[in-house]
C-alpha cells in the first residue's frame, strides 16, 4: 500500500503533480489562516497599546471575529464604478494576491525543505517583490479616479525607490554567503545571524520592508487624510478583500525575508540541545512572527511621513547607507580572506 | 513536455508583441509589453539561464516598465495623432525590422563572426557550476575591464540626463532639514518690551530676519527677560 503510494507518488507524472499540490497546501493553509488571524492580532495589540481592549465579542478574546469579517467582506457587492475598465479593474486585486502566494514557493522552512528549492532563490524573490508594484498601480489606474490614480502613483514611486536599497542590502548579505539560494544563505548563518555584525542593514533592511509593504508610517498610498484610501478607495467586497489579503500576506513575506537573511531562518538560535530539539519551521514562524509584531508594534507608535521626507530617506539616506555598506562588506571580506569562495576560479 | 512549454512561451510573446503595436490604449500596450517580458524570461530558464530570466524580471518589468506605465499613464495621449506620425516613420521601423531580421537570418544559419571562438579557455560553463557563478567569473574575473567600461557609459547617460534636466529654480523653497533640527529658540522666538501706545516698528522693528535665507539674529531672544505685565505697560 504504502509501496504503492510512493511510487505513484514520486516515479508518475501525476503523482509529482499530486505532490506539489500537496506541498503548496502546506505552505499556503498556514499562510492564509495566519493572515487572517494577523488582522486580529494587529487590532489586538494595537489595542493593548493603545489601553483598549479590542474586538472581543465573536469568541473567546474575539477569535472569531477574522471570520466575521471575512463573511462579511464576502457577501456585499462588488461596485465597479462607471468609466473603469472592468477587466484591469477586477485583474488588479487577483494580480496583488496571487504574486503575494507565489513567492513562498522558494521559501525554505527546514533544512532544503522548500516548494523549490531553487538556484536563484533571492532573485526570484526580488523579482516578485518587485511585481507587487503593478497590482496597486493598474487598481489606481483602471478605477478612473483622481484619488486612486494619486495613490497608485505614490505607490509605484515610493515601491521602486525602496526596492534599490533592498537590492543593494540583499547584495551585502549574499557577499558574505557565496551563493543565491536561500538554504545556503540560512545555512550560512550556522555560527552567527547575520543580525549581529550587519546590523545596521538589518534595521534599514526593515524599515525598507515597511515602506515596501506601504505599511504605517509609510503608508502613504492609502493616506486617507489627503487621498481617502488611496488606490483601492473605489474597491468593496471580495476585490477589495483580495488587497487586503494580499497587504497581509505581503507582510508575511517581507517578514519571512528577514527572517532568512538576517535572523537564520528555520536555525535555532544557538545549535546545542534544548533548542534543537524544536523543529526548524516552528524557528521559523517565531521569527516570522516576531517580524510581524515589530510591524504592529511601529504602526501603533509612528506618525505617518510626509511624502517628500519619504522619498528624501529613500534616495539620500539609505542608499547611499546601504552602497556603502556594500562596498565596505565586500572590502572587509577581501582583505580578511573571509570572502566565498575566493581563490577558486 | 519541453517543446510544448516553449510554444506556449513563444506564441504569447508574439502574440504580446503584436500587441503592444496595435493595442490603441497605450496603457494596454505597456502591458502587453510586460506580458511579453514575462514570455521571454520563461524562454530563459527554458534555456537554463535563471540568472538571465530573473534579472529580466527585476530590471526590466520591476523598474524600467513601471516607470514607463507610470509616465504613459499620466500622458493624455490622443491615438490619432499618434497615427499620424506613422507615414513619417514607418521607413525607419522599416529599416531597424530589416537589420533584426537580417540577424535573426545570421544567427540561424550558423554563421559566426569568430570561429576560433571555441578556442578561448574560460568561455563555457565548468561541471557542477550554476550559471550565476559562470556568468559572474566571466564577468568579473575575464572582462573586468569591459565590463567596466559599460559602467561608465551608463554613468556618462546618467550624468547627461542629470545636466539636462535639472533646473535651479531660485524662487522655489527649498526645505533643508539638518537646518530645521538645528533651530533653537533663540533662532526663532524674540520678546520686545513695549511701552504704551508704542508699536515694534517705530522702536526699530524686530531683528527677526527678513528673508528665508538668512538667520535671525543670535540671543534677540532673552528668557529671562521680564514678561510684559501691567505695571511696565503703565510707563
Amino acid at each position: 500500500m504504502i509501496a504503492t503510494l510512493s511510487n505513484f507518488l514520486f516515479h508518475t507524472m501525476l503523482g509529482h503533480v499530486v505532490l506539489v499540490a500537496l506541498e503548496t497546501l502546506a505552505v499556503l493553509v498556514p499562510l492564509l489562516l495566519g493572515v487572517a488571524y494577523l488582522t486580529l492580532a494587529e487590532r489586538k495589540v494595537m489595542a493593548a497599546m493603545q489601553l483598549r481592549k479590542g474586538p472581543n465579542v465573536n469568541g473567546p478574546f474575539g477569535v472569531l471575529q477574522a471570520f466575521a469579517d471575512a463573511i462579511k467582506m464576502l457577501t456585499k457587492e462588488t461596485v465597479i464604478p462607471s468609466g473603469a475598465n472592468r477587466f484591469l479593474f477586477l485583474f488588479a486585486p487577483f494580480l496583488t494576491f496571487s504574486l503575494a502566494m507565489v513567492a513562498w514557493a522558494v521559501i525554505p522552512t527546514g533544512n532544503g525543505i522548500a516548494v523549490a528549492d531553487i538556484n536563484v532563490g533571492v532573485l526570484y524573490l526580488l523579482a516578485i517583490s518587485s511585481l507587487g508594484v503593478y497590482g496597486i498601480l493598474i487598481a489606481g489606474w483602471a478605477s478612473n479616479s483622481k484619488y486612486a490614480f494619486l495613490g497608485g502613483l505614490r505607490s509605484a514611486a515610493q515601491m521602486v525607490s525602496y526596492e534599490v536599497s533592498i537590492g543593494l542590502i540583499i547584495v551585502s548579505v549574499l557577499l558574505a554567503v557565496g551563493s543565491l539560494n536561500l538554504n545556503d544563505i540560512v545555512l550560512a548563518q550556522r555560527h552567527v545571524w547575520f543580525c549581529l555584525p550587519m546590523f545596521p542593514m538589518f534595521i534599514l533592511f526593515f524599515i525598507s520592508a515597511l515602506a515596501e509593504t506601504n505599511r504605517a508610517p509609510f503608508d502613504l498610498p492609502e493616506g486617507e487624510s489627503e487621498l481617502v484610501a488611496g488606490f483601492f478607495v473605489e474597491y468593496s467586497a471580495l476585490a477589495f478583500g483580495l488587497f487586503f489579503l494580499g497587504e497581509y500576506a505581503n507582510m508575511f513575506l517581507m517578514s519571512g525575508m528577514t527572517s532568512i537573511l538576517f535572523l537564520g531562518g528555520w536555525l535555532p538560535p544557538v545549535g546545542i540541545a534544548p533548542f534543537t530539539w524544536i523543529p526548524g519551521p516552528i524557528w521559523l514562524i517565531v521569527k516570522i512572527l516576531f517580524c510581524l509584531f515589530c510591524f504592529i508594534w511601529v504602526r501603533a507608535t509612528f506618525p505617518r511621513y510626509r511624502y517628500d521626507q519619504l522619498m528624501r530617506l529613500g534616495w539620500k539616506v539609505f542608499l547611499p547607507l546601504s552602497l556603502a555598506w556594500m562596498i565596505g562588506t565586500a572590502g572587509f571580506l577581501m582583505a580578511t580572506g573571509l570572502l566565498p569562495h575566493q581563490g577558486v576560479s | 513536455m519541453t517543446a510544448l512549454v516553449f510554444y506556449v512561451f513563444a506564441t504569447i510573446l508574439v502574440l504580446s508583441a503584436t500587441m503592444v503595436i496595435s493595442a490603441r490604449n497605450p496603457v494596454h500596450s505597456v502591458l502587453f509589453l510586460i506580458l511579453g517580458f514575462f514570455n521571454a524570461a520563461g524562454l530563459f530558464l527554458l534555456a537554463g539561464a535563471e540568472f538571465l530570466a530573473m534579472l529580466l524580471i527585476i530590471v526590466y518589468v520591476g523598474a524600467v516598465a513601471v516607470l514607463f506605465l507610470f509616465v504613459v499613464m499620466m500622458l493624455d495621449i490622443r491615438v490619432s495623432e499618434a497615427r499620424e506620425g506613422l507615414q513619417r516613420y514607418a521607413p525607419f521601423g522599416a529599416a531597424v525590422g530589416a537589420v533584426l531580421f537580417a540577424e535573426l537570418i545570421l544567427a540561424f544559419g550558423h554563421w559566426r563572426i569568430a570561429p576560433a571562438i571555441d578556442a578561448v579557455p574560460h568561455l563555457g560553463q565548468a561541471a557542477g557550476e550554476t550559471n550565476t557563478a559562470a556568468l559572474g567569473d566571466l564577468i568579473y574575473t575575464h572582462y573586468v575591464l569591459l565590463f567596466q567600461a559599460c559602467g561608465l557609459v551608463l554613468l556618462v547617460a546618467m550624468i547627461g540626463a542629470i545636466v539636462l534636466t535639472l533646473r535651479e529654480r531660485p524662487t522655489g523653497r527649498r526645505q533643508d532639514i539638518e537646518r530645521q533640527h538645528a533651530r533653537t529658540v533663540a533662532d526663532t522666538l524674540e520678546l520686545r518690551r513695549l511701552p504704551l501706545g508704542r508699536s515694534v516698528r517705530e522702536l526699530g522693528g524686530f531683528a527677526r530676519p527678513t528673508s528665508y535665507s538668512e538667520a535671525a539674529a543670535k540671543g534677540s531672544y532673552d528668557p529671562h527677560a521680564p514678561v510684559l505685565s501691567d505695571e511696565s505697560r503703565g510707563e
